[in-house]
């Protein structure tokens, strides 16, 4: 390899680290296992590949502008010079082939290391709707069901698996920065393990086309420290907060007359409704409407006035409130922590 | 060959050789006029009219191409809407793929592969005729219904159940089904043509090993034409009736499957890709060795290498599918198949080296584009062998990474070998050369362009950015490249703009050509530029794979076929030794009405089933009326 090549590929691999620090949602920014598992084979593979494709253009080059002797009619070719070259053509084509072995072999290596899991897993159910996704815990030891939406807690350093499904068309669950993604198929059911290393947050999106949507169907997942994890898997395992003023005990009572009941359910309240996410502690999660906007007071109710211009083509309908209506209604979600 | 003994007029050697052209002119032209062009089956004609075509429906899909680099310029855009968006990508994949790369290639080789064989018109040429005008309906029915707001907005896999009676509302998805049928028919109808033109009509001597690469090219391509579209026929139809008539041949709930869709569409979308890649290689193997001044090295490896990916072309489907759940030992099998086609490509490219190695490149416009086709689809094979493999594609698969390798390998892999082909065989079908000082500029535009345009999104893809959508939040880092990529692709579009103006000003003002401006070797470039309707007055015949360069001065010709009729000279699969004078069918307007009936009968059936039992009566009085003895000297024979 020539001094000039080492440059190229010191300089390649300089980007390839840096484009690596940005993003929380990146397969160069790997904080799970399977992702770091993964992102070492992209790098081998991608680094091999430049070498390949550097001497496949030296070569080219060469037998472009190499000198030549004088000018000779088209088809006369010496057997020597044939024989050269078919020596030329079959040693790269041999090493071709060696190659895609290597690589071969390496992904199946990786492939191993990837279902290789300590069976301590905890148990993730989601399920797929245009544009949300349903998230509900199974905890073996404990019996514990506890459903949530577009927003998944984990522990960080224990293996999770993620049972994956589909309610009306297809989806993928994609974290980038902590594993590969998997199809969620109508009729079907997948598994995806995942380990995150480290506590953090990372974004996840839908990446199989599902629609109007489709680019809005995100979610966060949210590694945590396992103490932590617990105590935010008991709180969530409660009823829904009571209201502790007049304005959300007045929200709370227009949302269970309103139409919002008929598709949302909130525990602790006679609400139960299951076409749409699960309101019980909205609060607490980061975002709404599937990673569109920040949980605030403010965005709930810029989305239950209008969600059709927010995210066109959602199944929430407008449904029509008064202002102070709308001022009750967020105030009472927005305490849903 | 028959006796002569009791023919009229026969093509002697004492006939002065003007009176035979003349009357050669005459018995195979196209009379002027609405009605010579609606009823000609000269496969010239056809050919170019379908190469324009294909042209223009480029030119829109490159419109398409240009809105979604607009709307995805910055985030949170709202250039076109999500509902806009999704047609547009639709329209846009489903166009580049059917209407214009599959259709360009058969194109080409429906004009260049009679004349690169040495015979007088392609194979069955009324159903040539009728395969344009069914190409011109589906396009024209994919097209209008984009103005209507009713394009299909399910992508250009359209995947079930998105596609399905039950999420895919109004008649988007079967106008994209339906646009599938009749680009798959217009696709097979070539197809057939070519196998029995390439089998059957060879000058006497060309025997297999002697027959041009792009010609076996064609080949190959026509028959995995035969074998994939059978798959996409049946999974379009199943479609239609889940549809239009309550089978439940995708929903699950009934005992259909969802998957069974991916799989019958693969097992035909992954061999379309080679059937866009094969011709686009042979049209770099004709290109490499005109102007490295020798004969390809390597011609028998260069025809198993395309024998070879035609037939691993349909061992890799399931690598589109990696990440649906399926058992990982199938998984590892297709790993293997799929990197295992860069065997047969690697061959390509190394003897595509060897040959510039060995020869004396003269660097010509054809040339560059066949050395950016080089140069970019190297990457894009690299990408391949990086999607092929399992683990790594769970991270690339459905996002930006993708659609830079498809990029790729589509306008680096077929794309530029196919401008570096019209610039190559322009003179030969317009008689002027283009310019090859506009020709520099347009290679290195579109060169630079292109790269700038498609590299960046490797990195967005690898930075976590699906493929499909309509837009993206601030709260990811993809706005800086997206806004790079966006500005590249206004050089990528001057550069086929540059392209469309030389083509259209060359065709009236470019420099006459002459026969063979090149010094080319295969038969093509033994007649005239433009060719006279009925190709060559004799018919050529041939003892080398570079008839023009190891025959200098006059070419060999055979005689015996008749003056009265258009007839051709049937020769043997293996060897091409004459053995038989077919007539070839003169003008004919029935396979446009046969075409009209057949369009009218599939946009019906679009909205009811009824149209299939009804429509399917002016279709069979078309068929009988293209088929009806008129009492000409051709249905002697």
């Amino acid at each position: 390899m020539t001094p000039r090549t080492l440059r190229v590929l010191a300089a390649l691999a300089g980007a390839l680290s840096c484009t690596g620090c940005s993003g929380w949602q990146s397969a160069l920014d790997a904080h799970g296992l399977q992702a770091a598992h993964l992102l070492r084979l992209i790098t081998f593979i991608v680094v091999v590949c430049t070498v390949v494709w550097i001497l496949v253009l030296g070569a080219l080059a060469v037998a472009l502008w190499r000198r030549r002797s004088g000018p000779s009619e088209p088809s006369d070719t010496g057997p020597a010079v044939e024989r050269r070259l078919t020596v030329a053509v079959s040693s790269a084509v041999a090493v071709t082939a060696v190659v895609i072995a290597v690589f071969t072999a390496a992904s199946y290596q990786t492939t191993r290391a990837l279902s290789d899991l300590p069976s301590d897993a905890l148990t993730v159910k989601v399920r797929g709707y245009q544009w949300w996704w349903e998230v509900s815990y199974q905890d073996p030891q404990s019996g514990r069901t506890l459903p949530s939406a577009n927003e998944i807690h984990v522990p960080a350093g224990r293996p999770v698996r993620f049972v994956l499904e589909a309610a009306d068309v297809i989806h993928s669950f994609w974290v980038p920065s902590l594993a590969g993604k998997q199809d969620l198929i109508p009729g079907r059911t997948n598994e995806i393990a995942i380990m995150a290393q480290r506590a953090g947050i990372y974004r996840g999106q839908c990446a199989e086309f599902c629609g109007l949507q489709h680019a809005h169907m995100a979610f966060m997942v949210i590694a945590e420290e396992p103490a932590q994890f617990e105590a935010w898997a008991t709180a969530q395992l409660q009823d829904a907060a009571a209201p502790t003023n007049p304005e959300q005990e007045r929200g709370r009572q227009i949302f269970l007359t309103k139409a919002c009941a008929a598709c949302h359910a909130i525990r602790g309240t006679p609400a139960a409704g299951t076409t749409g996410p699960d309101l019980t502690h909205i609060a607490s999660r980061s975002t709404i409407a599937a990673g569109l906007l920040d949980t605030t007071r403010g965005s709930l109710a810029a989305w239950i006035a209008d969600p059709q211009t927010l995210k066109p083509g959602n199944n929430m309908p407008m449904v029509p409130l008064a202002a102070d209506e709308l001022r009750a209604v967020s105030a009472y979600l927005a305490s849903l922590k | 060959m028959k006796p002569d003994g009791d023919v009229p007029f026969t093509d002697h050697a004492e006939v002065p050789r003007t009176a035979v052209e003349m009357r050669l002119a005459d018995l195979w032209r196209t009379p002027p006029g609405l009605w010579g062009a609606l009823t000609t089956v000269d496969h010239k004609i056809i050919g170019r009219r379908y190469i324009v075509t294909a042209f223009v429906f480029l030119l829109l899909g490159g419109a398409l191409a240009l809105l979604m680099r607009l709307q995805l310029a910055w985030p949170e855009s709202r250039v076109l809407d999500a509902d806009l968006y999704n047609q547009v990508f639709t329209v846009h994949g489903a166009n580049m793929m059917f209407l214009f790369a599959v259709p360009v290639m058969e194109a080409m080789a429906v004009y260049l592969v009679p004349l690169m064989v040495g015979t007088r018109n392609i194979a069955f040429p009324r159903l040539n005729a009728f395969s344009y005008w069914i190409y011109l309906a589906g396009g024209i029915l994919l097209w209008l219904s984009l103005l209507l707001d009713m394009a299909p907005d399910v992508g250009w896999f359209a995947y079930v159940p998105l596609s399905g009676p039950q999420y895919g509302a109004g008649k988007r998805a079967d106008i994209w089904a339906q646009m599938i049928t009749f680009t798959e028919l217009s696709a097979l109808a070539v197809a057939v043509e070519l196998v029995a033109t390439i089998f059957k009509q060879r000058a006497p001597g060309m025997s297999l090993n002697r027959m041009p690469l792009f010609v076996w090219s064609m080949l190959v391509t026509a028959f995995l034409v035969i074998l994939a579209m059978p798959a996409i026929m049946a999974a379009s139809t199943t479609l239609i009736l889940d549809r239009l008539i309550g089978t439940h041949f995708y929903n699950p709930a009934e005992g259909g499957d969802v998957l069974l869709w991916q799989h019958l569409f693969w097992f035909f979308g992954h061999p379309e890709v080679y059937i866009i890649f094969i011709p686009a290689v042979g049209m770099v193997s004709t290109i490499v060795q005109t102007f490295a001044r020798r004969p390809v090295f390597g011609y028998l490896a260069m025809v198993l290498a395309l024998i070879a990916t035609g037939i691993l072309s349909f061992g890799l489907w399931v690598h589109h599918m990696f990440v649906t759940g399926l058992p990982r030992l199938g998984e590892s099998f297709f790993t293997a198949s799929s990197m295992a086609i860069a065997l047969p490509a690697g061959v390509q490219i190394f003897c595509w080296i060897a040959t510039l190695w060995d020869g004396r490149p003269v660097f010509r416009t054809p040339l560059l584009f066949a050395l950016a086709f080089i140069v970019t689809f190297v990457i894009g094979g690299l990408t391949g062998v990086m999607v092929a493999s399992v683990p790594f594609d769970t991270q690339v698969h459905d996002t930006y990474f993708v659609v830079a390798h498809f990029h790729y390998v589509l306008i680096g892999g077929a794309v530029f070998p196919l401008i570096g082909g019209i610039y190559y065989w322009f003179p030969k079908l317009t008689g002027r050369m283009m310019s090859e000082r506009l020709g520099r500029w347009v290679a290195g535009l579109l060169f630079v362009g292109f790269n700038l345009t498609f590299f960046p999104m490797h990195i967005l893809g690898l930075e976590g950015m699906p493929r499909r959508v309509y837009t993206y939040q601030p709260d990811v880092p993809w706005a800086g490249l997206n806004l790079f990529v966006s500005a590249s692709s206004l050089i990528l579009t001057a550069g086929f703009l540059l392209f469309f103006y030389d083509a259209l000003r060359s065709a009236r003002l470019g420099v006459p050509a002459g026969d063979n401006p090149w010094d080319a070797p295969t038969l093509e470039w033994a007649t005239a530029s433009p060719p006279p309707a009925y190709n060559f007055a004799r018919i050529p015949v041939v003892d080398g794979p570079s008839p023009l360069w190891e025959q200098r001065g006059e070419l060999t010709v055979a005689a015996g076929l008749q003056l009265d009729r258009r007839q051709l000279l049937v020769t043997t699969v293996g060897d091409a030794r004459p053995e038989a004078r077919e007539s070839s069918p003169t003008g004919s307007i029935w396979p446009l009405l046969a075409a009209i009936a057949t369009t009218v009968m599939l946009i019906a059936s679009i909205f009811t089933p009824w149209a299939v039992v009804w429509g399917s009566i002016p279709i069979a009085v078309a068929l009988i009326g293209w088929f009806w003895p008129k009492g000409t000297p051709e249905d002697e024979a």
